[in-house]
């Protein structure tokens, strides 16, 4: 993440907020803390701090599910890859989110939700035994925590960077107030903030690309003026992926199609527990079906407030943006700053505000995210299993509200470590993405395939894992071994994210389909409700056709490929 | 959800809209009579923040209305 790197450097201030904007920002603070005193009294099981009674409609959890993913940085960082790639960025949020939202939506939702589980660590005890959860469980809750204090120093700088705000001030005012709401309300006040983040990123961000198309003179005069100031190639989605040297990202249609959309998206959007926590946490098998699916569609429209300002950003903009070492030792802009750019360009007092507002929203909804999803995991996969079997319900509440207090703390510990070490960003984030291919291979081999043992789920995980860890390590040591990683000597940072995470699922899938036909199978009566074949799959009821899940996905489906096939 | 839950969601969405709203709207309409003399952002002559915060104040309202809280079953 060069992006969080850079932001170490000297900030200078790139808005500047008027008090009616200093009130907006203030009210928003306000309106959260007052959701929180009022949820505080309805999580008082675990039911209900830990997955927010399981009464989420699917519009409530939907939109949780994707603004889960829809923090401050992901805004900013997307929007400078696509003023620094053009409409390739569009691949993260098109082939690489919708396809693995449908598929979770579908084929695997009904066995989280039949399972009852807590959590993806819960899933794994119950279909590959204790090891594999508490591998999971432990690693999961480890690098949650750091990525939240990542996170937490990440949204700290770009307050400095934009508003000129105090590191300090920013760090403890955010935190206490997320440990403030979670502490008091548990999931389901994570979920509302998050829901109120999704509106508050649309009605901020939104009449950015609205009034940047009416100066650019619309779509086609914007890709004229791209085409000018760069290349034909950045309004093309797919058309120059043919090869790595034919594309500004240096990758290939084989990366995106089976390293990002095929093993990282699937892999992300289906077991990371930080999103899928959202979707368990619906009131039916309807809603959790049809949650990814809402969030789907409206995961295909982000790319209209991140992908499009950047572009507009390399049509517009006087100035030029340069990569963050380059802007970090000339003092001029970075790629990253392309959205608080374009909102100074065309926000006046009051949408400035709100524009702050929803960034400020985007961190602290991650950064909730991050804190009860590790709240969940600690208290039912490791503390509940580990070491205290036998509390009440009201013990391990009481956990969980102390956790989420210990989770802020440790989170603001890890921010001032990487403020004195920013090395330390880089491997907190490659950290990160090590579990998730594997993960996903164990996952989905354990709800497909009845004969996956229980041995043979854990030294798949581990190996998985294992191989991703090396490869990192190896392009780390020599940097030239990424031609071997992803087969090419033009590949790129983004295509080694792309292969390791193949190579690691392969891995993964090959241990442990080797390692199952040699070990004992989980007798088949263990299975029912877990693995597909042996559980019956609910049905949804007696409903129209438009209240469907699989229609949805239809519709979502076809929609997708006509937007891919219009932006070619 | 709703039927538990003395305030929705929503209604919380409502209120949030539907402050911002008016406050952007309050900001656009003392510019539109009074101008600012210099730095006024790019396209200002479209006065977005008057239109914006109406438009949000309106979906505010809509929400604010449809989900109160003694509406709720």
């Amino acid at each position: 993440m060069t992006f969080l790197t850079a932001m170490i450097a000297v900030p200078m201030q790139l808005v500047h907020l008027s008090p009616i904007d200093v009130v907006i920002v203030g009210f928003y603070f306000a309106l959260v803390l007052s959701i929180g005193w009022y949820l505080r009294g309805k999580a008082n099981t675990g039911e209900d701090f830990f997955m927010a009674g399981r009464e989420m409609t699917a519009w409530v959890a939907g939109l949780s599910f994707l603004s889960a993913n829809l923090g401050a940085l992901e805004l900013m960082g997307w929007a400078g890859s696509a003023y620094q790639y053009g409409i390739l960025a569009t691949h993260w949020y098109w082939i690489g989110a919708i396809p693995a939202m449908l598929f979770l939506a579908l084929v695997m939702m009904p066995f989280y939700y039949i399972s009852k589980t807590h959590s993806v660590p819960g899933y794994l005890k119950l279909r590959f035994g204790e090891p594999s959860r508490a591998l999971s469980a432990i690693s999961f809750a480890f690098m949650t925590v750091l990525m939240s204090g990542v996170n937490m120093f990440a949204m700290a700088k770009v307050m400095q960077l934009v508003l000129g705000w105090d590191i300090n001030f920013s760090i403890w005012v955010s935190s206490l107030t997320v440990a403030i709401y979670v502490a008091l309300g548990g999931l389901r006040s994570a979920i509302f903030n998050e829901v109120l983040q999704f509106f508050l990123i649309w009605a901020g961000a939104l009449l950015i690309p609205i009034l940047g198309l009416y100066e650019a003179g619309g779509w086609s005069n914007l890709k004229l003026l791209i085409a000018q100031r760069a290349s034909e190639q950045y309004v093309h989605l797919w058309a120059g992926l043919g090869s790595f040297s034919n594309n500004p990202m240096g990758i290939n249609w084989v990366g995106i199609v089976f390293g990002l959309a095929a093993i990282i998206s699937m892999g992300y959007w289906t077991t990371d527990f930080l999103v899928v926590q959202r979707i368990l946490a619906a009131k039916d098998i309807r809603s959790a079906e049809m949650a990814p699916i809402i969030g789907a569609g409206f995961k295909m429209l982000v790319p209209a407030i991140v992908i499009l300002p950047g572009l507009l950003g390399l049509a517009l903009l006087p100035e030029k943006l340069f990569p963050e070492s380059v802007a970090v030792a000339t003092g001029a802009h970075s790629y990253n700053d392309v959205l608080p750019l374009m909102m100074a360009r065309y926000c006046g007092p009051g949408l400035l505000g709100l524009g702050v507002t929803a960034l400020i929203a985007g961190f602290m909804s991650g950064m909730a995210g991050n804190v009860s999803a590790f709240t969940t995991v600690w208290t039912y996969d490791i503390y509940r299993p580990l070491i205290n079997r036998g509390g009440s319900d009201h013990h391990y509440v009481r956990m969980g509200r102390w956790t989420t207090v210990v989770g802020v703390l440790i989170s603001v510990g890890t921010a001032y470590l990487v403020m004195q070490f920013a090395s330390i960003m880089d491997y907190v984030q490659a950290l990160f993405s090590f579990f998730i291919a594997p993960l996903f291979g164990t996952v989905v081999l354990g709800m497909l395939w009845k004969r996956a043992s229980a041995a043979g789920g854990f030294w798949g995980l581990l190996c998985g894992t294992l191989c991703s860890i090396s490869m990192w390590t190896w392009v780390k040591i020599d940097p030239a071994a990424l031609r071997y990683v992803a087969l090419s000597p033009h590949a790129k940072g983004l295509a080694q994210d792309m292969y390791q995470a193949l190579w690691s699922f392969i891995t993964c899938v090959v241990v442990t389909v080797v390692v199952s036909l040699a070990t004992k199978p989980v007798p088949e009566i263990e299975l029912k409700g877990l693995v597909y074949g042996l559980t019956q799959i609910p049905a949804v009821g007696e409903v129209p056709l438009y209240q469907k899940p699989l229609f949805w996905a239809a519709v979502v489906a076809v929609v997708f490929v006509v937007l891919n096939m219009v932006f070619w | 959800m709703e039927d538990k839950l003395s305030i929705s969601i929503w209604f919380f969405i409502g209120i949030s809209l539907a402050v911002n709203g008016a406050l952007i709207l309050a900001a656009g309409v003392y510019q539109l009579l009074s101008p600012p003399t210099s730095s006024a952002v790019v396209l200002f002559n479209l006065h977005a923040n008057v239109w914006w915060g109406a438009l949000l104040l309106a979906i505010g309202l809509i929400y604010c209305f449809r989900f109160a809280p003694k509406r709720q079953p």
